[in-house]
Parts: structure tokens; C-alpha cells; sequence
């Protein structure tokens, strides 16, 4: 190898990203990441929605300036956007009003490159990526993998050392993403990308594996990296290799591990309602989980990614339901498996009424903002409560996007479990309809 | 399908055709014509009026064309104003704090009550040139149109979604290549879509503001608005007719030669994932996307044009930088300047009008602002019994809808106060109550907006809704009240709220009539306004048209933006 092995890439020291709150302690989105970047790897930041890793993929474009730390390009501090960083967005970002070949030229036109030598590079990267012929199409012709196809295309044009992707398959189905895959690692493999590093965001544990030399799992609450594991398998990869299979479990594993720093350290006072954030998962979702686990093959007990697979969701669609059933003691979740509890096994047996009855007890004894919420109801003469408290309250503790999501959850499963009402025009909790119990 | 468009633009053929001869004398004939009519504006003000207007049908082409180039020129201020003031307040942030509101007040002040005031500053940069009175007649266009497209591009900017927010300051693109590859064209088929309900209301001032009056001279630019007032001097009804045939001629080309081809050229620029049914092209795109010369140089100028807003001025955008302390002194700077400004401005208003004026005067405009509100309050109400049934009737049956909802809008474009003169004959005629009477006139040209509205709502009515109405029989009155009316409501208010807020603008003209020598005048403050400005009384003007302002902005504030956000937030499903 030569000396640019001794220069990384990219490097980010002690990185933390806060937003400041003028009533109580900073929200921490990301706390002392670190992270370095060689010439030729592929590194994924995996981890759950909210862990920070898309704010760790914006800083490292420029687009965002970290709190605290710092991020070094090629050996230099990154101020802004730099030249040879170049990004694919989930969403594709293409300009609509922009033909194919207009909308690859973009980044060439920025940087003043002429008219000549930017029509024939972009034609050049349209046809890498098999675009060829869909030069004049607007991009809203065009299917979803083209799209993405498209934007790969205008990021390859600019001819980056590095290029960023923003969980560039998400948004595609499954037999495209997977073609898209192959297509990217074979280019990859045959050192037709004009690239030196490619730095992705994912919540696919398997696509990480797939493509990854180098996978960083992220942890929530604060964002930060757990764990870095190596990669070793030659390309191709073949997702049904047991040592595949092996390595993705332990990921499933690690992704489920109750995080160390919370239980030794509870900052929150033990009485306080408004610190933990709730996922807003459907009930009907939580109780068709409950269900398919009590019954055959699993039988109370599974493997997360065999569960995942046969279910059709995501890591990041599973994960949010078993944490919940495990707040709410419906399930216990250990080294990549779920298991259900004895009231879980209950729950799952029962009929509409007695469900509810159940979902109701669990709510209020381990939820305690349902209780809290409850508990305000019951005391007040005319028994309704503004959602606007609860909401402040809640933003003390967490983001202003976590506490609208926690209030949303436990609007729907307070609405299930007929604890309370809630009235959206007026923004109340109140025990209209509601039977209280003497 | 779009992909046939493809290899008939790329065909060779480009030799001229019969189209490119028709183009050739279009092009030609209107450069002379604009020639010509941009002479007369630099004669000195004694030629006009010693030419005044003439009567004979004959003399009305040469009339519509010089409003119609008023109209233009407007609109071309009005782009260049927008393009200039939105960006302004959507990109710092202390600017917006103030540009917005002025925006918004701007939008409900009646500016007609104005006139006055603009023609004697303009008279005062030109003295003694009829470009003095041509430019006041533009500008008081100008502020018909620009607030509203001003408004709509500031929008569009402030909603520009994040993702190609990113990719722009990503790619580093300069200030310059974002504004013209992602703010401009984000906000394209919003701006023309208000552009083209701004020339509505601009048709209406351009008929209002050529023939003006200051104190005891009046002088009437040649122009379809002057034909009218000539006309209701001689109390000549004939005249009135052919001036309105004309002003229909003229709409109807704007409508058929500019604005047809701009919606559909601007459909390009919607911001949609999904390729949606395409409606064929106007004939005027047509002509333009098929005649080859014209094909030949509409490439050439996009391509000067690309060029042109691709060369890289200004600097990249830079990261999103967090608010520092420092920022906070200077926001205290400007809070005490801002503070400094309005003190002053409100004290030389109070000072100026509590020159001339006393706390009965006030009364007397607030009592008189009630009547007008009283007014306005029974004709929305009016128009709305009428306009709603007829609309939701149409809207459900596309063949109809397809061919009213054109009419609709053209009605609402045509300028009501050229069809003010038969209704006034009529009263003076059998003697009729002008405070009654005079009345319908504020609707005559702003219920169409009602009736536009509520026929693009019911026909966005979801069909599986109307369905499931059908199938659990729905019917009567149940279903208007649980079906329709809620389906149609945020439709509705975007319609009411463009009539109330047009109809106080009218009330400045409409609650005034005169035929030959009798005047009929209605109590309200539209009247109260227009006699002031015939009197030359610029305190009176000052309080009156501060007086309806207030009216308009506190109705806006307390009725119409609660009900649309209601509507809005009521009848979206997630």
C-alpha cells in the first residue's frame, strides 16, 4: 500500500451533537463518537431509527457542524460541504422539474465545470449505471430503482473520494433494492466506481452484512457506537452462509442488549414519568405479535431474524414491538431471541374485553405516564387533563419529535385499553365514555 | 404516454412550415403595435387633453391594446418583485419578521383608496409627461398583483423540501444556481396559478385607474377604463356595451395566449413523485412546441437561459450554523430599531390626521365600516346559498364541470366595474334605493371565486366516498351536512375568503355610481372614501381607507384563517 494509508480518509474525534434547551439539560443526539475512514472500505452506521446515525452522516457531509469534536477530511478540518464528498439520498433528491441528464450534470455545473466535458461526463456515468437512454426522461417517469439509479449516477459524476449513502435502498422494494446491491458491490468489486470509500446508513442488518467491511452499531438515548465489527467475508457474499446467518444474529443480539448506562445510573428520579420515550406501534401490531409467538413453531420462543424473516419486517419494524411488549412484561428480550411472559401467553389467549383488561393493568403499572395521566384524570372535578402539559413536560426529557411520538403512543393505547379519551380538536385527555370503576 | 413526445422533438425536420409564417406576422404585427402605443406615453400631458377619449367603436382596438400593455407592464414589475422581496424574508430571519406581516396588511389594505396619493407622487417625478399618470395607473396593477405573488413565492420557499434542500448545498451549488434550479422552479406552478387570479384583480384596477380624478382636474389615458368613464358622462349605454365586448376580446386572449400555455408549461414543475394524467396541450403550446422557427429559438433562448442562471455567482451555502450568543445583542439591536420605526410611523399618522380630524370623525368610519361589513357579511352569505348547490351540482358531473369551471374563472376575471353602468342605469331608471341596490354590485365580479372553488372541490370529492354515501343511502339533507359540505369546506373557504376580501376592495368603487349627472351614493365606507378622494381630502382618505383595513385584517384574522385551518385540519385523513 502506499503513504495515504497513514492519512485516513476521514476521521471524527469526540463527536457530539446537542440541541440546546433554555428550560433544562441539552438534548443529546449524538455523544463522543469516533470513527475513521481508510481508502478502500465500505462502512455501515447501522442502528435504530433515532440513534443519531443520519446526524453522524450530515455531519460528516458538512451539512451539519457538530457540537463538540471534530471531523477531519483528508487531513484537514471539514468546514462546510467539501469537494469529493458526494451523497445518495433515501428519498432520491432529484429535481423534478430537471431532465435524467440535467439532474446528473447538477454537481458538475456547480463546480463550473463547461458545457462539453459536463454532457459527456454525466452520459459517461448514465451509462455506468444503466441508465443509458433515459438521458431527456423527468425523473417522475422513471421507476423507483431507476430514480436511485439516477441519483447514483450524479453522485458518481463528481468523481468523489468518498461517497455517502443515506439508507439508499429503503425506499425500494425488495427484488429492486437487491438488484441495486448487486449492481453497486459488482462496480465496487471491478473498481469501476470513480471512488475511494463509501460510507452508509442502514437499519437492514443484512444489507450491512451484505456490503459492509466494517459495520458500527449504534446504540439510542444517546446516540453513540456500540460495537465495531469486522466483516470478514470475501464478495460475492451469500446471505444463506451459516457463518452469514451467525454473523447477523450476533448483530440482532447486540441491537437488543439493554444498553449498560441506564440501569447503573438513573438520572431520572425513580417517580418521574416524562423520561422514558415510547414507540408508536399499533396495538393491533403488538397483539398479532403476541399471537403468532404463543402459537406453532415458535411456541413462546423465537429468534429475532428467523422471526423477522418469516413476519416480513425489518430489524427496525421488529425491534420497536418487542421492546414494547417488553416494557410492558408481555415478552422478555435476550441475546436475539423474544420470549414470551406468562401474562403475554395470556393476553394472547384471551378474548377482545379481556385483552383490553389486561393491556389496561400492564399499562398502569409499568407505563407510568399512563398512570400519571390517569391519575390527573381521576383527580380533577370535571376529570379532563390538556395534552399540552403532558406534551411540555415530556420535552423536558427528550426531543420535541420523541415527545410528540410518546404522546401519540400512549394516546393509541390508552384509546385500546379504555383508560382514557382523548379529544384531538380540543388537545384533552379526558374520561368521557370511559367506565371507571367505582 | 410520455414517451411518445420523445422522437418527434428529435425528428429533423426543420424547415420552415405554414405555422412558421402565421408566427412570423403575430411576432412582427404586435413588436409595431407595442411600438406605437409606447410612444404616446412620452407626449407632454396638454396633448391629452387636448385628444380626448373618442367614442366611435373604431378608436376601441387601439383603446385595449394600451390597457392591455398596462396590464403587462404591471405584471412585469410585479415578477421582479417578487423575485426580489420573498427571497428577502424567507432567507434572514429578522427581515421576515417584518416583511412577512407587511406583506399580509399590504394584501387586505384597499390600495384603490390610494390612488390619489400615487398619482400626485408620480405626477411629481414626471411633471408635466403623461408617464406620470401611466405609471400611476401601473402601479396601482402593481399592488393588485405583486403582494399576492410576493406571498405565494415566500411560501413556496419556506416549504422547499429538506432532501433537495441537501442535495443543493451538498453539490455546493452557488446562491445564485439554487435560486433558479431549486427555489424558482419549486415555486413555479404556485406562482402562475396566483399570477393568474392577481390579473383578475388587476383587470378590475386598470378599468379603475385610468380615467383619475385629483381634487378639480381629472384626465382620462387612453385606455377601456377612460372609454367607460367618457361613456357614462354622455350617458352613452351603446359605448358601454362595445367597451365591454372589447375587454371580453381582450381577456379572452390573455386568457387563450398567455395564461392556457403557462399553466400547462408550468405542470412540469409540479412537485410529485407520480406521473399524473397529462392534459393535452392548449393550442397556443401547441403552436409554439411545433412550429419549428419558434422551437429553433425557444432552444436557443433555454439555452441562454441555462447558461445565464447557471454561472456561478454568489457563494455555496455554507453549513447550518447553530444561533450564537453574539446574535442575541444584535436581535436586541434590531428589536430597538424595529421599535424606533413603528413609533415613529405611528406617530406621524396620529399626528397627521389628528391635524384635521376629530374622535367624530373616527366614529363616523367605524360606523360606516359596519355598514360596508354588514354588506359584505349577507353577500358572502347570498352567494353562497346560490353558488354552493349550483357548484357541488356541477362538480359531480365532470362534462359539465369541465366546461363551467373556464367560464368560472374567466367571469371572475373580467373587471366588474365595467358592468356596473346597465345596473346603474336600471336604478336611476325606476328610482331605486341606492343603499339596497348599489349593493350587489360589490359581488358582481368576486362571487365567481365562490363558485369556482366549490365546483374544483366537489370534483375532488373521493369517488369511493360518494360510494359508500350511495350505498348506506345517504341522502337529503343528511348527506350536504355529513357527506358533501365538510368534503367541499376547505375549497369553500379558499373561495369566500378571495369574494369577502375582493368585495371590500369593490365597495371603493361600487358604492358610488354616477350616470351622466346624477350620482347615487350607499352609506359605507367605500363611499365615504370615494367622496374624499373627490374632494382632495387626504386626511379623510388616510382614515377611511386605515379604517378598512383594519376592518379587513380583523375580519381575516378572527373568521376566515380560524375556519381554514379548521377545514384543513378537520377533513385530512392523517
Amino acid at each position: 500500500m502506499d503513504a495515504t494509508v497513514s492519512v485516513p480518509l476521514l476521521q471524527v474525534r469526540g463527536c457530539r451533537q446537542a440541541y440546546h434547551k433554555d428550560s433544562s439539560a441539552d438534548l443529546v443526539v449524538l455523544d463522543d463518537v469516533n470513527m475513521t475512514l481508510q481508502t478502500g472500505e465500505i462502512v455501515s452506521l447501522l442502528g435504530r431509527s433515532g440513534s443519531g446515525k443520519s446526524t453522524l452522516l450530515r455531519i460528516v457531509s458538512g451539512l451539519l457542524t457538530p457540537t463538540a469534536g471534530e471531523v477531519t477530511w483528508r487531513g484537514e478540518k471539514l468546514r462546510g460541504p467539501a469537494a469529493g464528498v458526494a451523497m445518495v439520498f433515501q428519498s432520491f433528491a432529484l429535481f423534478p422539474w430537471l431532465t435524467v441528464q440535467e439532474n446528473v450534470e447538477i454537481g458538475l455545473e456547480a463546480q463550473g465545470v463547461p458545457r462539453a466535458e459536463r454532457e459527456q461526463r454525466a452520459e459517461e456515468a448514465i451509462d455506468l449505471i444503466g441508465l443509458g437512454g433515459y438521458e431527456s426522461a423527468y425523473p417522475k417517469e422513471l421507476s423507483g430503482g431507476m430514480r436511485q439509479r439516477v441519483g447514483l449516477a450524479r453522485a458518481l459524476v463528481v468523481h468523489p473520494d468518498l461517497l455517502l449513502m443515506d439508507e439508499p435502498f429503503s425506499a425500494l422494494d425488495v427484488l429492486t433494492a437487491e438488484t441495486l446491491r448487486t449492481d453497486l458491490i459488482d462496480l465496487w468489486m471491478e473498481g469501476r466506481l470513480p471512488i475511494k470509500s463509501i460510507l452508509m446508513v442502514t437499519h437492514n442488518i443484512e444489507e450491512a452484512v451484505l456490503l459492509c467491511d466494517r459495520i458500527l452499531v449504534f446504540a439510542s438515548n444517546p446516540g453513540r457506537v456500540a460495537q465495531e465489527i469486522r466483516v470478514p467475508f470475501p464478495h460475492p457474499r451469500n446471505r444463506l452462509d451459516p457463518a452469514f446467518r451467525q454473523l447477523v444474529d450476533d448483530i440482532y443480539a447486540v441491537m437488543t442488549r439493554r444498553t449498560p448506562t441506564q440501569a447503573p445510573a438513573p438520572v431520572a428520579p425513580a417517580d418521574a414519568p416524562f423520561a422514558t420515550n415510547l414507540h408508536h406501534v399499533s396495538t393491533n401490531l403488538l397483539a398479532g405479535l403476541m399471537e403468532a409467538l404463543a402459537g406453532p413453531p415458535y411456541e413462546g420462543r423465537a429468534d429475532l431474524p428467523a422471526l423477522a424473516g418469516s413476519l416480513q419486517l425489518e430489524a427496525d419494524e421488529l425491534l420497536p414491538l418487542g421492546e414494547t411488549l417488553q416494557l410492558l412484561r408481555f415478552a422478555e428480550l435476550e441475546e436475539g431471541d423474544i420470549r414470551l411472559t406468562e401474562t403475554g401467553r395470556q393476553f394472547a389467549n384471551a378474548d377482545t374485553d379481556d385483552r383490553k383488561k389486561l393491556f389496561g393493568a400492564a399499562l398502569l403499572a409499568h407505563v407510568k405516564l399512563a398512570a400519571a395521566i390517569r391519575r390527573t384524570l381521576d383527580e380533577r372535578w370535571n376529570h379532563r387533563a390538556s395534552a399540552v402539559r403532558f406534551r411540555d413536560e415530556l420535552e423536558d426529557h427528550m426531543s420535541p419529535d420523541y415527545a410528540e411520538e410518546t404522546l401519540r403512543a400512549i394516546i393509541a393505547w390508552g384509546r385500546y385499553a379504555e383508560l382514557f379519551s382523548f379529544d384531538e380538536e380540543a388537545q384533552q385527555f379526558s374520561l368521557e365514555d370511559i367506565e371507571t370503576a367505582a | 404516454m410520455p414517451s411518445t413526445a420523445q422522437p418527434a422533438a428529435l425528428s429533423g425536420r426543420r424547415l420552415p412550415n405554414l405555422w412558421d409564417f402565421v408566427a412570423l406576422c403575430c411576432v412582427v404585427g404586435a413588436l409595431v403595435a407595442v411600438a406605437a402605443a409606447f410612444r404616446g406615453t412620452l407626449v407632454p400631458l396638454d396633448a391629452l387633453e387636448s385628444t380626448p377619449i373618442d367614442l366611435d367603436p373604431g378608436r376601441l382596438p387601439e383603446y385595449a391594446l394600451r390597457t392591455t400593455l398596462r396590464m403587462f407592464a404591471a405584471l412585469v414589475a410585479s415578477i421582479l418583485f417578487t423575485l426580489t422581496y420573498a427571497p428577502l424574508a424567507a432567507k434572514s430571519r429578522r427581515a421576515g419578521q417584518i416583511m412577512v406581516p407587511v406583506l399580509d396588511i399590504l394584501q387586505s389594505v384597499p390600495i384603490l383608496g390610494f390612488l390619489s396619493f400615487t398619482v400626485a407622487f408620480f405626477m411629481n417625478l414626471f411633471p408635466g409627461r403623461v408617464l406620470g399618470l401611466e405609471l400611476a395607473a401601473i402601479f396601482a396593477i402593481f399592488t393588485s398583483q405583486a403582494w399576492n405573488m410576493a406571498f405565494s413565492f415566500y411560501q413556496s420557499l419556506t416549504t422547499i423540501p429538506a432532501d433537495l434542500d441537501e442535495a443543493t448545498r451538498l453539490y455546493r451549488l452557488t446562491t445564485w444556481q439554487r435560486f433558479w434550479r431549486l427555489e424558482v422552479p419549486f415555486a413555479m406552478p404556485g406562482l402562475v396559478w396566483n399570477t393568474m387570479l392577481s390579473m383578475s384583480a388587476g383587470w378590475f384596477f386598470v378599468v379603475a385607474s385610468e380615467a383619475i380624478t385629483l381634487g378639480d382636474n381629472t384626465w382620462k389615458l387612453p385606455g377601456i377604463g377612460s372609454y367607460v368613464a367618457a361613456a357614462l358622462e354622455k350617458q352613452d349605454i351603446t359605448a358601454v356595451f362595445w367597451a365591454i365586448g372589447a375587454m371580453l376580446l381582450v381577456i379572452l386572449a390573455y386568457d387563450q395566449l398567455l395564461f392556457r400555455p403557462l399553466v400547462a408549461w408550468s405542470a412540469r414543475f409540479r412537485f410529485e413523485t407520480t406521473a399524473s394524467a397529462t392534459a393535452e396541450d392548449p393550442w397556443m403550446l401547441a403552436l409554439l412546441r411545433r412550429t419549428t422557427l419558434l422551437r429553433l429559438a425557444g432552444d436557443a433562448i433555454e439555452r441562454a437561459f441555462g447558461a445565464f442562471t447557471g454561472l456561478r455567482l454568489g457563494r455555496p451555502a455554507a453549513t447550518v450554523s447553530r444561533r450564537r450568543a453574539a446574535s442575541r445583542l444584535n436581535d436586541a439591536v434590531f428589536a430597538v430599531l424595529v421599535a424606533a420605526a413603528v413609533g415613529a410611523a405611528l406617530w406621524q399618522v396620529v399626528d397627521y390626521v389628528a391635524g384635521a380630524l376629530t374622535w367624530a370623525d373616527l366614529r363616523e368610519t367605524l360606523f360606516l365600516g359596519s355598514l360596508t361589513l354588514l354588506r359584505v357579511v349577507v353577500l358572502i352569505v347570498l352567494a353562497s346559498l346560490l353558488w354552493v348547490p349550483v357548484g357541488v351540482w356541477l362538480g359531480l358531473r365532470p362534462a359539465w364541470a369541465r366546461r363551467v369551471q373556464p367560464l368560472a374563472q374567466f367571469l371572475a376575471a373580467f373587471p366588474a366595474n365595467l358592468l356596473f353602468p346597465p345596473f346603474v342605469v336600471l336604478i336611476v331608471r325606476f328610482h331605486l334605493n341606492a343603499d339596497v341596490f348599489l349593493t350587489p354590485l360589490m359581488v358582481l365580479g368576486t362571487q365567481w371565486y365562490i363558485l369556482f372553488n366549490v365546483i374544483a372541490g366537489a370534483a375532488a370529492f373521493p369517488g369511493d366516498l360518494r360510494e359508500a354515501a350511495d350505498n348506506f343511502r345517504v341522502g337529503g339533507w343528511l348527506w350536504w351536512r355529513r357527506v358533501m359540505l365538510p368534503g367541499i369546506l376547505p375549497y369553500y373557504v379558499t373561495g369566500a375568503l378571495t369574494a369577502s376580501g375582493g368585495s371590500w376592495n369593490a365597495a371603493i368603487v361600487a358604492e358610488v355610481a354616477s350616470w351622466g349627472n346624477t350620482r347615487l351614493e350607499a352609506h359605507g365606507l367605500g363611499a365615504y372614501i370615494a367622496q374624499a378622494t373627490d374632494a382632495g381630502d387626504f386626511h379623510r382618505i388616510v382614515l377611511g381607507v386605515v379604517t378598512m383595513s383594519l376592518y379587513v385584517v380583523v375580519f381575516n384574522r378572527l373568521l376566515w384563517r380560524p375556519l381554514y385551518a379548521y377545514a384543513s385540519r378537520r377533513t385530512n385523513l392523517g
